[in-house]
């Protein structure tokens, strides 16, 4: 039964990862600006130059041919060539994605090893005051913009994996906390803490394994929501990751560079998610 | 209520009533420049200081408070209806149905919706009042939002289907439209709860950011985002403390929120 | 003579050449610490270098390090603006300005050892007017059909036959770093003071002293003094303010107004402000007859008067002041008085006036009625601005002007879009009503902005890409720049660019708004550093700074 939610899980993925390709591609497509380039405003450029550049733009005009090719030549490990950096995307991502997964990594253990410490503690006391404290720290650093965020990490010279993590932990700790708060109040729960049980007991004997599911598939969101992070605040300390390259590629409307990250962030999204589905079905130990 | 929630009420029954009456409350309004006082320290006629051109800065923290307060948890709203519905039909449901929209979840939080927004920039007018430019932002993130809570409640409403009590009510007949309604759902309010708390900051900071594509508040209407976004620009954190009003008052207010909905969790407990 | 006397004469002979021995020595060991222990000088690239090819430069990042690592033939002073030979000893143009004969220095080699020669230059030449190029260096030569001939005369001698005459033809050579034919490196191979050492991507770009590097200083030292140049990749301006204040960083070559009043309140001795630049900022509206706007709106911008009445009503004082803190002056037309030679000082800048500008506007049929002006059909007067989204000093010029044209009545919604969408309404669709840009001048010749001024051409912003002009006026400044682009007489040339000015501030397709100082900020242990308003303006003598230890 395993092994036929596996195959199916990876029959969606191969789909879906497909699918987020092409429906990206439309997306900047269809997008105003696709066809800008921002030299066609170099005065000294004459006019066969302007409109050799706008052409040069209209070769990926047609979706379809486009990805139809992107495809074909991805199959045989060509990822294409990025337009505003005039590089192979294959080399492009190489290079940069181990930095990329080192601070995702980092950003989000450093995450949940936070939020999960505050919640779970917040569970075994349940007084209001330190909840109160808690949602206090966790509410400043979920309305401290990114921006701020990734530029205290330069002014305070730590790793862009602290901004990241702070951006995270917010939603990790609210979901957790809300998860585990409710689970106090089922007949189980009650049961047990009435009959004596430890507090200690209780909890990671019968409350987090109760919400074990629910956690995976917030541990799943929790790594879109990091690989989001990674976004500004690789542009604004200046990382050369993944992340960098993907907002550069936005701005510059750069086609090839752009399906190829959406399929690798598509790629990530599902594997977390999935193995978060998988795992869940496994600690519940029943069937969806 | 305990005392907390009575402060939390009360807190942001004055922060509404602020912005409501923010026409006699501000010292002028919020687009009045005073260009020979630029990026002024607080004092007796601008309490909070005024901006790099020269507007002050109480006023348009609090007729930002108007645009903020009230569209960011309409917005946060949405989302979590939609993740509730997408999320916990589809969990509530399972098998193939909750394969799917998992899938299309998954799909969707990894679209570059950056140039969807652009897109809808694209087709609105450009002389659109600022009003209108910045519900339609906030519309927008209330459709785009809903897909981390979803499939945290898509894994709750799985759990859900195979506890005692359901199993009982399905046994017992009852239908699944209303199985659904008052066994599974209630018991979906922490992650919805959680979901609005989170959205309501995330959205108002979301706006701010979304000026880049000429979405969000235009020009000269404030928001807490585009103050917020005043504190990029320091260089260290010691040099204008006043800057931070905005950030310490977003906080007071989803604070103020997460207490109230603390209290509604228990009620419901 | 006797014995002992000629061996005292003998002896103060050798000592003495003993000593002057010594002296060459220690000047020499002397001149090498200075000249090859001259330091590492680090500082920031706003964006990625696209391209390492000098040829195909359309960037400022890949445009300083082709100033870096380019030895071009001839060099613009940034200091002086005087024009010096480089790589050539002499030149001369031919007085139909369609001929340039260089003269070469001798004995010069690439970075690899390969040798330079004429043929190098013939080479980089037929590269860069390969018509498939399409590169803004080579463009700024095409002066008419046809193709350029090269002809080297000897190894040290070349002369460059282009079909139509070029005006300022060897300035233009300062944009043109010369390739080797021969070596295998291809465009690594280079002429200038540093070469390209080592590149990662999205992080640094690292020059090294460049060894064949072929200039000597006045003490006949090698240059350059540097040992390498750390090129950081940052586009954000508050972390580069950020590393600079921490001493990670010798410069900021182009420094925001605000972080300059910062900066210069705890450190004045590090900020530099050279004054006027030869970058302006910009207000026009959209005149493009088949634009999707309602009609009555083009009836608006087509009208000379309501662009004057605009004009007018803009306090460009207050945008020097509140936006560029003072590090500004109000533009007068399209060069800044900067550009000494052919800077209009005849012009004076547009006073603020928005009662003369409201009278104006009422002679026209416009009226305000409470407090709203309406055009003689009652349309109210509203129209919407566009600018590109993070840059803080547009938006908030933008903001200012919407507060100074709502005291006539005026509504002007601010729009801030992202670049490409901003850049595709106002080349393709023409989606937009009024727009705020700037123009970076990178050369002094109006030449270089034949492709603005000519009506017929596509960075003709206000209404480009005219078949026949559609105003009188555009005709003429047609026939003006054609006249200046044909002549090789500098007082004729700068006759018929006058007028064109003149024309351009009555007509006011432009409405110039400012024109920005040059700042930069310069850590005090870098020696030799005296910055200019010419870009690059604070490494333009980069072969003779030095970063003395901190």
């Amino acid at each position: 039964m395993l092994r036929a939610k596996i195959a199916g899980h990876a029959l969606v993925l191969v789909a879906t990862v497909v699918l987020g390709g092409f429906l990206s591609a439309t997306l900047v497509r269809l997008a105003p600006g696709f066809d800008a380039d921002e030299q066609q405003l170099d005065p000294h450029l004459n006019t066969e130059s302007v409109q050799a550049l706008r052409a040069a733009r209209q070769l990926d005009h047609n979706v379809w041919r486009f990805y139809f090719s992107y495809m074909n030549r991805a199959a045989h490990g060509d990822l294409g060539t990025s337009l505003a950096l005039g590089q192979p995307v294959r080399t492009l991502l190489r290079d940069r994605a181990p930095l990329t997964l080192r601070l995702l990594s980092v950003g989000l253990a450093l995450a949940w090893m936070a939020a999960l410490s505050l919640a779970l503690t917040a569970a075994w006391l349940r007084r209001s005051t330190y909840d109160v404290l808690t949602t206090l720290v966790s509410g400043t650093f979920l309305c401290i913009p990114a921006a701020v965020l990734a530029l205290l990490s330069v002014l305070w010279n730590v790793t862009g994996s602290l901004a990241i993590a702070l951006i995270v932990f917010p939603h990790v700790y609210r979901y957790a906390r809300n998860l585990l708060a409710k689970s106090y109040t089922l007949p189980h729960i009650i049961t047990a803490r009435a009959r004596g049980l430890g507090e200690g007991r209780v909890l990671f004997w019968h409350v987090v394994p109760g919400v074990a599911p629910q956690l995976l598939a917030v541990a799943g969101v929790s790594v879109s929501m990091a690989v989001g992070a990674a976004i500004p605040v690789e542009a604004l300390c200046g990382l050369a990751g993944v992340g960098q390259l993907a907002w550069q590629a936005a701005l510059a409307r750069d086609l090839p560079l752009l399906v190829n990250i959406t399929i690798l962030v598509t790629l990530v999204t599902l594997l977390a998610n999935c193995g978060a589905d998988v795992i869940g079905h496994m600690v519940r130990g029943q069937d969806s | 209520m305990n005392l907390w929630q009575k402060l939390a009420c009360a807190v942001l029954a004055v922060v509404l009533c602020a912005s409501v009456a923010a026409n006699w409350l501000a010292p002028a309004g919020y687009a009045k420049q005073y260009r020979e006082a630029t990026n002024a320290p607080p004092s007796r006629t601008h309490w909070l200081g005024t901006d790099e051109i020269g507007r002050d800065r109480f006023a348009r923290i609090l007729y930002g408070t108007r645009v903020s307060l009230l569209l960011a948890p309409a917005a946060a709203l949405l989302s979590t209806v939609m993740a509730a519905f997408i999320g916990g039909f589809a969990g509530y449901l399972g098998g193939i149905w909750a394969r799917m929209a998992m899938a299309v979840t998954d799909l969707f939080l990894s679209l570059p919706w950056l140039f969807l927004l652009i897109t809808a920039r694209a087709l609105m007018p450009l002389n659109v009042s600022p009003l209108f430019s910045v519900m339609v932002t906030f519309l927008l993130l209330g459709l785009l939002g809903w897909t981390t809570a979803a499939r945290v409640l898509c894994a709750t409403a799985g759990s859900l289907r195979s506890t005692d009590f359901v199993c009982q009510a399905r046994a017992a007949g009852l239908s699944k439209r209303r199985l659904f309604w008052i066994h599974v759902m209630p018991n979906l309010k922490p992650v919805l709860y959680a979901q609005f708390w989170i959205s309501i900051p995330v959205f108002i900071l979301s706006e701010a950011n979304l000026g880049i594509l000429g979405l969000g508040v235009a020009e000269p209407l404030p928001s807490w985002g585009s103050l917020l976004k005043e504190l990029e620009g320091m260089v260290s954190v010691g040099e204008e403390p006043w800057k931070f009003v905005p950030l310490i008052l977003l906080v007071v207010v989803v604070m103020s929120f997460q207490l109230l909905l603390s209290g509604q969790e228990q009620v419901a407990a | 003579m006797k014995r002992h006397q000629r061996m005292w004469g003998e002896m103060r002979k050798t000592c003495r050449r003993a000593i002057a021995v010594a002296v060459l020595c220690l000047g020499s060991l002397t001149g090498r610490a200075v000249a090859q222990g001259g330091g590492e000088l680090k500082f920031c690239l706003r964006m990625e270098p696209k391209t390492f090819d000098p040829l195909k430069v359309e960037d400022e990042a890949s445009a300083a390090i082709r100033y870096l690592t380019g030895g071009v033939l001839l060099r613009v002073n940034r200091q002086t603006q005087e024009l010096e030979p480089e790589l050539a000893q002499s030149w001369k143009v031919s007085k139909d300005g369609r001929q340039i004969t260089f003269r070469l220095r001798s004995g010069i080699s690439f970075s690899d050892g390969t040798p330079f020669s004429a043929q190098d230059v013939a080479y980089t030449v037929q590269q860069l007017m390969d018509p498939t190029l399409h590169s803004a260096t080579g463009d700024a030569f095409r002066s008419g059909a046809g193709n350029v001939e090269t002809k080297a005369i000897s190894p040290t001698q070349i002369a460059i036959t282009f079909p139509a005459p070029v005006a300022g033809l060897d300035r233009l050579f300062d944009q043109v770093a010369i390739l080797s034919e021969h070596s295998s490196l291809r465009e690594m191979a280079v002429l200038g003071p540093f070469m390209l050492a080592d590149y990662n991507p999205g992080a640094t770009v690292l020059l090294k002293r460049n060894p064949n590097y072929w200039k000597r200083d006045e003490q006949g030292r090698k240059l350059p003094y540097l040992d390498s140049i750390r090129l950081d990749i940052q586009a954000n301006r508050d972390v580069e303010m950020l590393r600079f204040r921490r001493g990670e960083l010798d410069l900021i070559n182009s420094l925001d107004s605000e972080y300059f009043d910062k900066l210069a309140t705890t450190s004045p001795q590090l900020v530099h402000d050279a004054g006027p630049s030869l970058d302006s900022e910009q207000l026009w509206f959209n005149e493009v007859a088949k634009a999707p706007i309602p009609a009555y709106k083009k009836n608006w911008f087509r009208s000379a008067n309501f662009r004057r009445a605009i004009s007018e009503t803009i306090n460009r004082d207050d945008l020097s002041r509140v936006v560029y803190h003072g590090h500004a002056q109000p533009a007068v037309g399209p060069f800044s008085p900067a550009n000494k030679f052919w800077f209009n000082n005849k012009l004076k800048p547009q006073a603020y006036s928005p009662d003369a500008a409201l009278k104006a506007m009422q002679s026209d049929g416009f009226r305000l009625e409470n407090g709203a002006l309406k055009d003689k059909d009652g349309n109210e007067v509203v129209f919407s601005i566009i600018t590109n989204a993070g840059s803080k000093t547009r938006e908030r010029m933008a903001v200012l002007i919407q507060d100074d044209l709502q005291k006539i009545g005026i509504h002007v919604n601010v729009v801030t879009l992202d670049f490409p969408s901003l850049i595709e309404r106002m080349t393709q669709t023409f989606d937009y009503e009024a727009i705020i840009l700037g123009l970076t001048n990178v050369d002094l010749d109006p030449n270089g902005e034949m492709n603005v001024w000519l009506s017929s051409s596509e960075n003709h912003q206000w209404n480009p890409q005219q078949k026949v002009p559609e105003t009188s006026w555009e005709a003429e400044i047609d026939r003006l720049m054609r006249a200046q682009a044909s002549s090789t007489d500098p007082k004729r040339r700068k006759e018929a660019f006058d007028r064109v000015q003149e024309i351009v501030v009555v007509e006011e397709p432009f409405i110039f708004l400012i024109n920005k100082n040059a700042l930069s900020a310069v850590s005090t242990t870098v020696h030799g550093a005296a910055p200019v308003i010419l870009s690059p303006q604070t490494f333009w003598n980069a072969e003779r700074l030095t970063v003395l230890a901190k």
